[in-house]
């Protein structure tokens, strides 16, 4: 539905956008691919030649691989399931008829907004402080002995503050996904005879369930690359080692730019995974 | 001035062709409709003629010049859309301003041909609202304010009138072929509606599946259609077909006769049936006749005072020096 | 339709919402009060939530400590510059996909939107190494350009999504009206456009403004952002949480402000226009 002129006036400003994300995405994947196959130590004698797959199976061979893999399903996992199932009952809360409606909404996404640097730091030294947090006040209230949150619980501790951040997310996508649920529907359940649990299970869950999946994958892509949440709070220490941070570490810290481009390359393909199947939902989407 | 021409212009979207090479010669000052059923390829042509669509193959020329590559915006034409296509977020005055704007004329001149046609449209008054604010009908006069102003070539008119409710349609109708009176501007104009076209058309252009059926004037096509498409889509109500004996009797496949030559009694006539539905308009009323032995239902327009009732036997006699003539392969017998 | 609901439920809908809701903003909330606290009264045993002396003195102690103002100029001119260097290159593109689509818009699309999954750390060192071979290093250019692309294709997206629901006959009548394609987008488009755009851009400075991997991987002293600022809190030094609370508050503020403004954008930018 076009002519020849503004189709070719169409690829001429597209280009821009396309050529940009194409160097972004082709140059630095390319050298990252490049340097997986290489040893090479910017601080210990630079480019020290062709290594084959050597660091691949060195990564994965290293005693932190296994544990670091395991702390990023723990952290994922953990935080997908509290965000899901507290997300759904919160936005089945948030769409009940109630007053101060849209207040409640502001306070319940506000976590959203909070930078991922404020909240490691407010939670682990407000809260989580086994001195002085709130959380040990509250224990000793209850007459516990306040838990070192960090050191003693730190995956835990990592997966509250993360879900803290990510639960506005999840109830914010889900409540949409409620409220464009055909009321009549529910109604014609309930003229059906259907009960409250019943109606749930049969109309709102399957109505949310393509909304679950779009929050589960696109929380996923972001959750295996938080960071920040670990670099200010236990620095990968206490077992908190995600695959991210085991991968800056060796690139950044103790320079092993080798070494861990391959660690990159393995999350890039983890990444990719994940995305493979959000752009069929998106994709498919997009021809509705 | 605005003679369009097309030579051998042709459509295709992939695989598909939407319209078969065809020649067209619009003249200077003509109103010429494309009518025909949705999905024929009347509003593509249109497009193509705008500029919108590049052609596949063949030439467009406007005034002599050859516009086949020219970009829309240089053709010197004007459109009307069926959306009416108002800019939002603009006053009427700059609606109508918008095209003077883009030709980069001075501000006093603008103003002065807005003026000129807000007058002409009676939208004086309400050149300092927006197209939200305005009815169905007074968003249509913007459209066309907008079209004016710029002096064109020619108008195009995509089905300008089928968001308007029935009563206002009447009206605006009547508007645009006074304003086609008055300026003398080549029209071109684009309906499903025949009746849009019969009143208003110096030219039909029927369209059936990107083919030109026939061109002529709206009493060439309704006296002599060319074929049975052309016959049932002009006229209303629809021209009754009768096959077999009753055609042979003409040495015709098919013939055809329009509902206002057929002539109803109680007593007398070639043809009899029974009366289903009768449709009373005051003026006219329509009887839609069962059991002729012709065809399955022959409707008659008869007077509005005449009295038949469901279920009565009727006679009736068509009038025979127009009756058409149509062969196996649906074309009409001269 | 809304049906007739008893005020008793009504009520027990709203107590219980309110609990929650109060809950989850709580650390919010905890860290606003604390900041107006003394170092003393903000480790107070039992903590002190409202009856306390209200002072703003951390606020200035941050100040001129950190040079907050350096940081948080910083962070706006990044948020601020990368989102718009965003909008000029995505209104263009977003302009072809939505009115002149092809067989491969789809494709385009979705590939522009694989991009965003690249894992980050998966590139680290390549754009270092960029970064200190293009001088790029503690820039703020350098991150505007990175930020940039980084939500480049949530921009198009958010904008293809926003230009397919206006009109491709509107385009046409002012095509016909004689406009240029750069009158058609400045003067038709853009405008028609307005709501969306304001929405995309306000997300999208959300998104730059929290960024907090490259900006705290590719900044040091000169061109760090708030988030970088707060990070430089992450080892205590005596008695601090008033102090982290005042400047936590000053790095959040302008952005939940923001951020509440754009609460219905946030989902349809953030899902890619899967859920609407």
């Amino acid at each position: 539905m076009a002519t020849q002129h503004s189709r070719s006036a169409a690829r001429l400003m597209m280009a821009p956008a396309v050529i940009l994300l194409l160097g972004w995405m082709l140059i630095p994947l390319t050298m990252t691919l490049w340097f997986s196959f290489r040893k090479f130590l910017p601080l210990r004698g630079g480019d020290l030649g062709w290594v084959g797959f050597d660091n691949y199976t060195r990564f994965v061979s290293s005693s932190s691989f296994w544990p670091s893999v395991q702390a990023t399903l723990l952290i994922v996992g953990g935080v997908l399931v509290i965000t899901v199932v507290l997300g759904v009952l919160l936005a089945l809360l948030l769409d009940q008829p109630m007053w101060g409606q849209g207040v409640v909404r502001i306070l319940v996404i506000a976590p959203f907004f909070v930078m991922p640097t404020v909240s490691a730091l407010v939670w682990k030294n407000m809260f989580m402080d086994p001195v002085n947090g709130l959380l040990a006040h509250l224990w000793k209230a209850f007459g516990a002995a306040p838990i070192e949150w960090l050191s003693q619980a730190s995956l835990t501790s990592i997966v509250i503050i993360v879900s803290w951040q990510w639960l506005p997310f999840a109830t914010l996508i889900l409540l949409t996904a409620i409220q464009s649920l055909d009321s009549e529907q529910l109604e014609a359940a309930e003229m059906d005879g259907a009960p409250v649990l019943k109606r749930f299970w049969f109309i709102i869950l399957p109505h949310l369930s393509r909304a679950i999946t779009v929050v589960i994958l696109i929380q996923t892509i972001f959750l295996l690359s938080i960071f920040a949440e670990i670099f200010v709070t236990t620095q990968g220490s206490f077992g908190t080692k995600t695959l991210t941070y085991l991968i800056f570490q060796r690139v950044l810290e103790s320079q092993n730019v080798g070494l861990g481009s391959a660690g990159g390359v393995y999350a890039i393909i983890l990444a990719n995974i994940v995305a493979l199947f959000l752009m069929r939902i998106v994709g498919r989407n997009l021809d509705a | 001035m605005g003679r369009i021409v097309l030579e051998q212009v042709a459509k295709r979207f992939g695989d598909v062709e939407v319209i078969p090479p065809l020649d067209l010669t619009i003249e200077d000052g003509e109103f010429t409709v494309f009518v025909g059923p949705s999905g024929c390829g009347k509003s593509t042509l249109l497009r193509l003629i705008a500029g919108l669509e590049d052609v596949t193959a063949g030439s467009i020329q406007i005034d002599g010049a050859e516009a086949t590559g020219v970009p829309p915006a240089k053709r010197g034409l004007a459109m009307v859309f069926q959306s009416y296509a108002l800019y939002p977020h603009m006053t009427v005055r700059k609606n109508i301003a918008f095209p003077l704007r883009m030709a980069k004329l001075d501000r006093q001149e603008q103003d002065r041909r807005v003026e000129q046609a807000a007058a002409v449209l009676n939208l004086t008054d309400y050149l300092d609202r927006r197209p939200g604010q305005l009815s169905g009908g007074q968003r249509q006069r913007v459209a066309i304010g907008r079209a004016i102003v710029r002096e064109p070539a020619a108008f195009l008119f995509d089905e300008p009138l089928s968001n308007l409710d029935a009563a206002l349609r009447v009206g605006m109708r009547l508007e645009i072929s006074e304003l086609h009176k008055r300026l003398e501007t080549t029209m071109i104009y684009v309906t499903h509606d025949q009746v849009e076209a019969m009143t208003m058309a110096d030219k039909i252009v029927v369209l059936r599946a990107g083919h030109i059926e026939q061109v002529g004037s709206p009493l060439e096509l309704y006296r002599e259609p060319r074929n049975l498409f052309v016959a049932g889509f002009i006229g209303s109500p629809k021209m009754n077909f009768i096959e077999g004996t009753e055609a042979a009797k003409h040495k015709a496949h098919t013939i055809g006769i329009r509902p206002e030559h057929i002539a109803v009694s109680e007593s007398k006539g070639s043809w009899s049936g029974v009366v289903g539905v009768s449709e009373h308009l005051g003026s006219d009323t329509f009887f839609h006749i069962h059991d002729t032995g012709l065809a399955e239902t022959i409707t008659v327009r008869a007077d509005g005072e005449v009295g038949f009732r469901h279920g009565d036997k009727i006679h009736m006699s068509p009038r025979t020096d127009v009756i058409h003539k149509f062969n196996e392969s649906g074309l009409r017998i001269p | 339709m809304a049906r007739a609901v008893t005020q008793q439920r009504k009520a027990v809908n709203t107590l219980v919402a309110w609990a929650i809701g109060v809950l989850i903003f709580f650390p919010i909330l905890w860290t606003i009060l604390t900041s107006f606290k003394t170092e003393a009264q903000a480790i107070a045993d039992p903590p002190l939530f409202l009856f306390f002396d209200w002072t703003l003195e951390n606020y200035s102690v941050v100040q001129e400590r950190s040079d907050y103002m350096r940081f948080l100029w910083n962070s706006v001119i990044i948020a601020g510059c990368s989102t718009l260097l965003g909008i000029v290159i995505a209104v263009p593109a977003a302009w072809s996909m939505a009115f002149v689509p092809s067989k491969r818009t789809k494709d385009i699309l979705l590939w522009m939107l694989s991009t965003k999954m690249l894992p980050a750390v998966g590139v680290l060192y390549p754009i270092y190494l960029l970064f200190i071979q293009f001088k790029l290093l503690d820039t703020r250019i350098g991150l505007v350009l990175v930020l940039m692309l980084i939500n480049l294709p949530i921009i198009v997206w958010m904008l293809y999504t926003y230009f397919k629901e206006i009109p491709g006959e509107i385009l046409e009548a002012a095509r016909m009206d004689g406009a240029t394609l750069r009158d058609e987008i400045l003067y038709v488009l853009t405008p028609m456009a307005l709501p969306g755009i304001a929405s995309t851009v306000l997300l999208n400075v959300i998104l730059a403004w929290n960024e907090a991997f490259w900006t705290l991987n590719l900044t040091a002293a000169k061109a760090g952002p708030l988030t970088a600022f707060i990070a430089s809190y992450s080892s205590p030094e005596g008695l601090f949480y008033a102090k982290l609370s005042a400047a936590s508050t000053m790095a959040i503020a302008p952005i939940l402000i923001l951020g509440w403004f754009s609460q219905k954008q946030l989902v349809r930018g953030l899902t890619f226009g899967a859920v609407k």
